[in-house]
């Protein structure tokens, strides 16, 4: 390897780096001048901020996700809202929201919330077999009142902190800490799935599972309504990162700002 | 998501004062202007409506050219939507108010109200919302009455030799609220002019008489925060502090319906609070606006001229700074000398003077085509502007005794008031 080569040419790029930062030539390589108002001004005055160190790689996840859900997620949610009467919509969405039920359950256990565990397998047990797998939520009506939690809010339970912002690509907008969660809810859910293999008689397991899989993550899109820059407010994903990161810290029961 | 738009409801939610007033008829339940502002109509007193309409999101090019900086990159051209008939039908053009865009809340609601009763209707952003002054204001520079009703005519222009085409129209009709009830007067004047609709009925909802006025009193609620405006941010800090120790020690489920109605039943937040959330509602709204118009126009008010921004780049402290400023910073720094090059000799005086219905009032004086509908503890207009609202469309008048600013557009009555203003006409 030749290494005066390389050095020279980390010089050049050096250079290069500095230089362009010396002279700040704008639009048309005009130069630029400061503008009227600037944060200098308004020193103290912060608020609605979220740690997000890897802002420029979350920005451009964000676009990412913008731009799969222009072109692919959002067409077939609107093919899938087309042909599906809305009667069965809902009841696809019962189905997979009582499968959530399952990761509830194991993250109240994880926080030792006996009650909770027992309202929870409660409403599993009963809206799978009265409720008919779950399409029908007859476990409201007896007072049993859903509880969501994850593996995110467990850990925030125990006290771990949700860490730098995170837009994972597919999943949105998130957390260090809660994208670790999302990891360990998924191998649960995939332990208990691979030990009761429900579809193992059928011959075509794994068939099956990826046509449910694909109908969940349709259905998942299908409940939420949001759009990313819908809104085409410029600074939406400050908006998005403020209320996500909130309604976490709110939800796990951490946040206090005057602390 | 939808968490966020109750997360968002818990931003603005306050305290409740159960419903009882003079007009025992009238059924909003909501007496206190703010709070019927901040929390709208309740669910169960919105009226269904059909789960799937014939909708579509159409993208429109309307500016042949225009240049849009990276930083907007999702910005491909004016959205509107579009609600049709499969038969012919009187067509509603509905314009957003303050910031909103062509999907705000207000627009679909009204949308489906007038579709179900057989109309064709267009939704349109505000030109005050950012979609609008990247892709279809002229100068992207928004706030005057008349200009941007020329942008709002040129963009209606555009979309109906758009759709000519599919759907056949008996009549055409225009609705506004807020800042778009004041604009629609100003559109319904300029095609009385060029004369490609001729606008059968025209209804205001909830519109500001004065923008400056309207403005002032804004700004009025941002100084009911303790240390005034300045002190928004920690403002902002104290409030959500509130409501997360009270979700903590509420021992709630979950962010939902529940923990709304405790917030409000519970008196959480006090009245100067209360308006010091909606100044604040405002401030941030406007912060979109004057970053898009900066960046659009390159005048250096924010940005530094001539700077290009990624769309990789920090907008963080911009978001800051622009929601540092007032209206009043908007109009002295930016808008009026904006005009005031292009129509030399223009004073402070006649520009605010220009950004008024009394600027028309001979016209509008003269139209049966125009009626208005709104609140009498509406904060953005006072009491004499509603009596000269009253005295200007007359019988054509409707305002209710309780609302604030937008609170009941979505209630039952108020909907079906619309919607028999328009029917009553064909």
């Amino acid at each position: 390897m030749n290494c005066s080569r390389f050095r020279s040419g980390v010089t050049i790029v050096a250079l290069a780096l500095l230089l362009g930062g010396c002279a700040t030539t704008g639009l048309n390589g005009q130069a630029e001048v400061p503008p009227m108002h600037s944060i200098e001004e308004f020193r103290g005055q912060r608020f609605a901020e979220v740690a997000d160190p890897w802002e420029g790689f979350n920005r451009s996840m964000y676009r990412f996700n913008y731009t799969i859900d222009k072109h692919l997620l959002i067409p077939v949610v609107n093919g899938y809202e087309f042909v599906t009467p809305t009667f069965l919509q809902e009841r696809i969405s019962g189905f997979f929201s009582n499968l959530g039920e399952i990761r509830n359950f194991t993250n109240s256990l994880f926080q030792l919330k006996g009650m909770e565990s027992v309202t929870t397998l409660g409403r599993f047990v009963t809206n799978s077999t009265v409720g008919l797998g779950g399409m029908f939520d007859p476990a409201a009506g007896f007072g049993m009142k859903r509880h969501n939690q994850d593996f995110g809010r467990t850990l925030g339970y125990w006290g771990v902190d949700s860490g730098p912002y995170l837009v994972l690509p597919f999943f949105g907008p998130s957390s260090l800490r809660d994208a670790g969660g999302l990891v360990v809810d998924n191998a649960v859910r995939y332990g208990i799935y691979s030990a009761v293999d429900p579809f193992a008689a059928s011959g075509n397991s794994f068939a099956i599972a990826a046509g449910i899989s694909t109908l969940e993550v349709i259905d998942e899109r299908h409940k939420q309504s949001f759009r990313y820059h819908e809104s085409g407010y410029p600074f939406e994903y400050y908006f998005v990162r403020f209320l996500v990161h909130e309604k976490r810290e709110i939800e796990s029961g951490r946040h206090d700002p005057s602390e | 998501m939808k968490y966020l738009k109750s997360l968002l409801l818990v931003c603005f939610i306050l305290f409740p004062l159960s419903a009882h007033s003079a007009d025992a008829d009238y059924g909003y339940p909501i007496p206190g202007s703010h709070e019927a502002t901040i929390l709208g109509t309740p669910a169960d007193l919105i009226p269904p409506f059909p789960a799937q309409t014939n909708t579509s999101q159409l993208v429109l090019e309307v500016i042949p050219g225009r240049i849009r900086p990276a930083v907007f990159y999702y910005d491909e051209g004016l959205r509107i939507t579009f609600a049709y008939q499969t038969k012919p039908a009187p067509l509603i053009f509905l314009i957003a108010g303050a910031g909103a865009g062509d999907r705000s809340a207000k627009n679909m609601t009204m949308m489906k109200a007038f579709h179900q009763a057989g109309f064709h209707v267009i939704s349109l952003p505000s030109p005050s919302n950012a979609n609008f002054i990247i892709s279809a204001s002229q100068s992207s520079v928004p706030g005057d009455l008349t200009e941007d009703a020329a942008d709002l005519y040129r963009v209606m222009d555009v979309v109906w030799k758009r759709v000519a085409g599919d759907i056949e129209v008996t009549s055409f009709h225009l609705c506004g609220y807020s800042l778009g009830a004041t604009q629609a007067a100003f559109v319904a004047k300029l095609d009385d002019e060029r004369r490609l609709f001729n606008f059968r009925r025209v209804l205001m909802i909830n519109p500001s008489v004065n923008l400056y006025n309207s403005v002032t009193r804004i700004e009025e609620l941002m100084q009911q925060i303790s240390g005034g405006s300045r002190n928004q941010g920690n403002f902002f800090n104290k409030i959500l502090s509130k409501f997360s120790q009270f979700y903590r020690y509420g021992n709630y489920v979950a962010i939902n319906d529940d923990f709304l109605y405790a917030i409000y039943s519970e008196r959480l937040f006090s009245r100067k609070e209360t308006a010091g959330l909606i100044g604040l509602t405002y401030r941030i709204n406007l912060a979109g606006m004057i970053f898009a118009s900066d960046v659009m126009t390159n005048s250096g008010y924010v940005v530094a001229k001539n700077r290009v921004l990624n769309y990789t780049d920090p907008l963080f402290d911009y978001f800051l700074v622009s929601c540092n400023l007032s209206f009043f910073d908007y109009i002295n720094e930016y808008l009026y000398p904006y005009f005031r090059t292009q129509r030399p000799g223009l004073t402070k005086q006649a520009f605010i003077d220009s950004l008024s219905l009394r600027s028309i009032e001979k016209y509008l004086k003269s139209s049966t085509k125009f009626g208005v509908m709104t609140n009498e503890n509406d904060f953005i207009v006072t009491r004499a502007e509603l009596d000269y609202l009253r005295e200007l469309f007359g019988e054509r008048t409707r305002i209710y005794p309780r609302g604030g600013h937008l609170g009941n557009l979505e209630y039952k009555e108020n909907l079906t008031y619309m919607v028999d203003f328009f029917k009553e006409s064909l």
